[in-house]
C-alpha cells in the first residue's frame, strides 16, 4: 500500500477526517514554502499538497494567480520543486502530493518525470488539464513507479464518467466543490453531500473535497460526509498578508492546527 | 473498463486537455454540433446571414500591378477583407453564435487580442440578440482603445483581464475561467481553429467558406486551380479556411505564414509552427512556445492577430504531415507590404494579411508566369493605419 492509502487507513480507523492544505512552490521563494511545509506537518496537515506554478493558470482565481506569478518571479521551477520534496522527504511523514499543469510535467517527459518523482519521493500527482483520457501514458508511467496518479470530479460530471474516473483514480479522489475556479467562497456550494454520497455508492475509494473551502467551520462541514477537505487560497492569504515569512510562518501553523482541530 | 479515446486528434495534436469542470459542456457541444449544423433549417439560415448580412461571396481579384511589378506568377486576392466587420472573423462568430442560439444559450463569452474577434463577436451578438461579454488584456485595451469602444457600441460589456502579461493568451485563461463558473447558461465562442475538441473543428468548418469560395472563383475565372495558396497564421482559422478544401488537391501547394516579429533569432515572435515545441496550452496539444521548463512565452509581433504562443492543432498536423509548409515574415517586411499593397491595388491590407502578402513577394520573382499564386486577404488595414502611421513616422527619424 502507498502512504496516501495507508494514512487514509490510519485516519479512517481513528474516525478522523484529512485535513490536506495547499501551497504553492515557491511563494514567496522555496526556502519559506520548506519552512512552511514543515509547520503545516507539524501542525497537524494528514497529506500536503505543493503546487507547481504555471504562466497559464486557467483554473485558478485571483489568489492563487498572484500566488503563482509570485513562485514564477521567483524562480520556481519543476526541477525547482522536486529538489524541495526530496529536501523535505526525510523530515516528513505525511504523503507529499504535487499538483501542477500538464505543460509543465510533459516538458519533463512522462516517463522522466515519473522517475524523478519517485528518486525524490513524490506520494501523488493531480493534473490540472489533464483526463484520463489524453494522459493513459502519463498515468500508466506514474503507477508503474508507485506514484498515485489523483483526479480530479466535479459536480458538473455526468454519472458514467464518475465510474470511468473512480476506477481510475488512485489514493484519493478530489471533488471540485463547486462550478469555477479556486478562491474562497463565504457559502458551501449546494448538494455537496449528495454528490459525494453518490460517489461513495460506487467506489470505496477516499473522496476529499476542495475549492472555496477557506473557515474550520467550512472544513468541519465538509468532513461530517467527505474523507478529506483541501485548503488552499485561505493559506495563500495568509502568506500574502504577511510581510516576512516569519511571521508567515506562525499564523499558517496556527491557521493549520484550527482547521485540523474542527476534523477531530 | 477501457477508456475511450477521444476524437478531435489530428496526429498527436489537438484533443481535449481541459479541467474536468469543462468536460461536459465539450460532450454537449461536440454532441450538438453535427446534428445542429446538418439540419436543413440551420444551414439555410446561416447561408442566408452569410449572403445578405456578412457580405459572402467575397470578391476574387487579380492584382494586375503586383503581379507585372514582381515579374513572375499571377497574383490573385481572396477579398476577405470585404466580409462585414473587415476581416474573415465575421464568418467564424455568425456560424458559432447560431449554433449558440440554436443550443439555448443566450450568454455568450469571447477572447480578443486586438479586439477584431471581441468586435465581429459583439456584432454577431447584436445581430441575433444575444448577450456578450469580451475578455481582453489590460495591455491590449490600452493599444486597442478604440476596438474597446466599439464592442461596447454594439452593445457587449468589455470585461479587463490584468493576470500574467495582460494579453491575448491571459483573456484566452480568463475566458476559460469564467466558462467554468458560469457554464450551463453560457456559450464560449473561441476565435480561431484553436482550444480544446470540438473548437478546432467547429472554427475550421465556418472558415471552410473561404476555400470553397475561391477554388470555384479561381476554376470560373481561370479554369484551374492555383499552384500556390499563402495566408498569414496567428491561431490559423484564416489558413485553414483557406486550406482545408484544397487538401486533396495534391497540385496545390500551401504555405501558412507566421509572424517573425524581431526576428526568430530574437526570441520576439510569434511563431510557434517554425521555432515552437509540442506541448499544451489552452485545451490542446499542439507546437507552443514554452520554455525548457514548460513555462509559455510571451508572443510578440507587429500585428495584434499573430500575437500568440500557440497555435491551431491541424496545422501542426499539416506540417509534420509535409501537406503545408510554414514560412515567416517579420515585422519590417510585413510594414513594407503595408504599404507596397496599398500603393499598388489600391487596398490597404490588415498588418496580419501583410505578412502573406510580404512572404508572397519573396517567392513570386521565382515563379513561372503561367503560374498563380492565391493570397488570403483576411482583413482591411483601417484598424492598423494609426499604428502603422506611428511606426512609419519612427522609421523616417530614426533614419536621420
Ligand atoms: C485580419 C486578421 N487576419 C488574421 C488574423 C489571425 O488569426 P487567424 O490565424 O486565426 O486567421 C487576425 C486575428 O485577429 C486578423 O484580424
Amino acid at each position: 500500500m502507498g502512504r496516501i492509502a495507508d494514512r487514509f487507513a490510519q485516519l479512517r480507523g481513528r474516525g478522523e477526517r484529512a485535513l490536506i492544505p495547499f501551497l504553492t512552490a515557491g511563494d514567496p521563494n522555496l526556502p519559506t514554502t520548506e519552512a512552511l511545509v514543515l509547520a503545516m506537518a507539524e501542525a497537524g496537515a494528514d497529506l500536503i499538497e505543493v503546487g507547481v506554478p504555471f504562466s497559464d493558470p486557467s483554473a485558478e482565481g485571483p489568489t492563487i494567480q498572484r500566488s503563482s506569478e509570485r513562485a514564477l518571479r521567483s524562480g520556481t521551477t519543476l526541477r525547482g520543486v522536486l529538489k524541495l520534496i526530496q529536501n523535505l522527504r526525510p523530515k516528513v511523514e505525511q504523503p507529499l502530493v504535487l499538483m501542477g499543469y500538464a505543460n509543465v510535467f510533459l516538458a519533463m517527459g512522462e516517463r522522466n518525470f515519473a522517475a524523478a518523482a519517485k528518486e525524490v519521493g513524490v506520494d501523488g500527482v493531480i493534473t490540472v488539464d489533464l483526463p484520463p483520457e489524453e494522459g493513459q501514458l502519463f498515468f500508466d508511467s506514474l503507477i508503474e513507479s508507485g506514484i498515485d496518479p489523483i483526479l480530479l470530479a466535479s459536480p458538473t460530471t455526468p454519472e458514467s464518467r464518475m465510474e470511468m474516473l473512480v476506477e481510475r483514480a488512485r489514493g484519493f479522489l478530489y471533488y471540485v466543490s463547486l462550478t469555477g475556479v479556486t478562491g474562497a467562497r463565504k457559502e458551501m456550494a449546494a448538494g455537496l453531500e449528495e454528490a459525494v454520497s453518490k460517489i461513495r455508492e460506487i467506489s470505496g475509494i477516499p473522496v476529499c473535497v476542495g475549492f472555496g473551502i477557506s473557515t474550520p467551520e467550512q472544513v468541519a462541514e465538509v468532513g461530517r460526509f467527505a474523507d478529506g477537505a483541501v485548503v488552499w487560497s485561505a493559506l495563500v492569504d495568509l502568506i500574502e498578508a504577511a510581510e516576512t515569512p516569519g511571521p508567515a510562518v506562525i499564523s499558517v501553523s496556527e491557521f493549520v492546527a484550527k482547521l485540523k482541530g474542527a476534523l477531530r | 473498463m477501457k477508456v475511450a479515446e477521444i476524437p478531435g486528434h489530428f496526429g498527436e495534436y489537438g484533443g481535449r486537455y481541459v479541467p474536468e469542470v469543462l468536460i461536459a459542456a465539450l460532450q454537449e457541444l461536440e454532441e450538438a454540433y453535427p446534428k445542429i449544423s446538418q439540419s436543413g433549417e440551420f444551414r439555410a439560415e446561416l447561408d442566408g446571414l452569410l449572403a445578405t448580412y456578412a457580405g459572402r461571396p467575397t470578391a476574387l481579384t487579380f492584382a494586375r500591378r503586383m503581379t507585372d511589378d514582381l515579374g513572375g506568377a499571377k497574383i490573385y486576392l481572396k477579398r476577405e477583407d470585404l466580409a462585414h466587420t473587415g476581416a474573415h472573423k465575421i464568418n467564424n462568430v455568425v456560424g458559432q453564435c447560431l449554433l449558440a442560439r440554436y443550443m439555448g444559450k443566450r450568454r455568450v463569452i469571447a477572447e480578443t487580442g486586438a479586439g477584431q474577434h471581441g468586435v465581429a463577436t459583439a456584432t454577431a451578438c447584436a445581430l441575433l440578440d444575444l448577450e456578450c461579454e469580451v475578455y481582453m488584456g489590460e495591455e491590449d485595451i490600452e493599444r486597442q482603445a478604440l476596438n474597446v469602444f466599439r464592442m461596447e457600441l454594439l452593445g457587449a460589456r468589455v470585461n479587463p483581464v490584468s493576470s500574467g502579461s495582460k494579453t491575448l493568451k491571459d483573456a484566452i485563461n480568463e475566458a476559460m475561467r469564467d466558462w467554468a463558473t458560469n457554464i450551463r447558461n453560457t456559450y464560449y465562442c473561441i476565435g480561431s481553429v484553436m482550444g480544446p475538441h470540438p473548437y478546432p473543428t467547429i472554427v475550421r468548418d465556418f472558415q471552410r467558406v473561404i476555400g470553397i469560395e475561391a477554388r470555384q472563383q479561381m476554376l470560373d475565372v481561370e479554369g484551374r486551380l492555383p499552384d500556390v495558396l499563402i495566408a498569414c497564421v496567428g491561431g490559423g482559422s484564416n489558413a485553414m479556411g483557406l486550406f482545408h478544401p484544397f487538401i486533396e488537391d495534391e497540385g496545390v501547394q500551401m504555405i501558412g505564414v507566421e509572424a517573425a516579429g524581431e526576428g526568430l533569432e530574437s526570441g520576439r515572435h510569434g511563431a510557434a509552427l517554425s521555432a515552437g515545441s509540442s506541448g499544451v496550452l489552452h485545451g490542446m496539444r499542439s507546437l507552443v512556445l514554452s520554455d525548457d521548463d514548460g513555462q509559455i512565452f510571451e508572443a510578440h509581433s507587429v500585428s495584434a492577430g499573430l500575437d500568440y504562443p500557440g497555435v491551431g492543432p491541424e496545422h501542426a498536423y499539416l506540417r509534420d504531415s509535409g501537406r503545408a509548409t510554414y514560412e515567416t515574415a517579420d515585422d519590417e517586411s510585413a510594414l513594407d507590404s503595408f504599404v507596397y499593397l496599398s500603393r499598388m491595388e489600391g487596398i490597404i491590407p490588415a498588418l496580419e494579411s501583410a505578412h502573406a502578402v510580404a512572404y508572397a513577394r519573396t517567392i513570386a520573382p521565382g515563379l513561372a508566369r503561367d503560374a498563380i499564386v492565391l493570397i488570403n486577404l483576411s482583413g482591411r488595414g483601417d484598424k492598423d493605419a494609426p499604428q502603422v502611421r506611428d511606426l512609419l513616422a519612427a522609421r523616417k527619424s530614426g533614419s536621420h
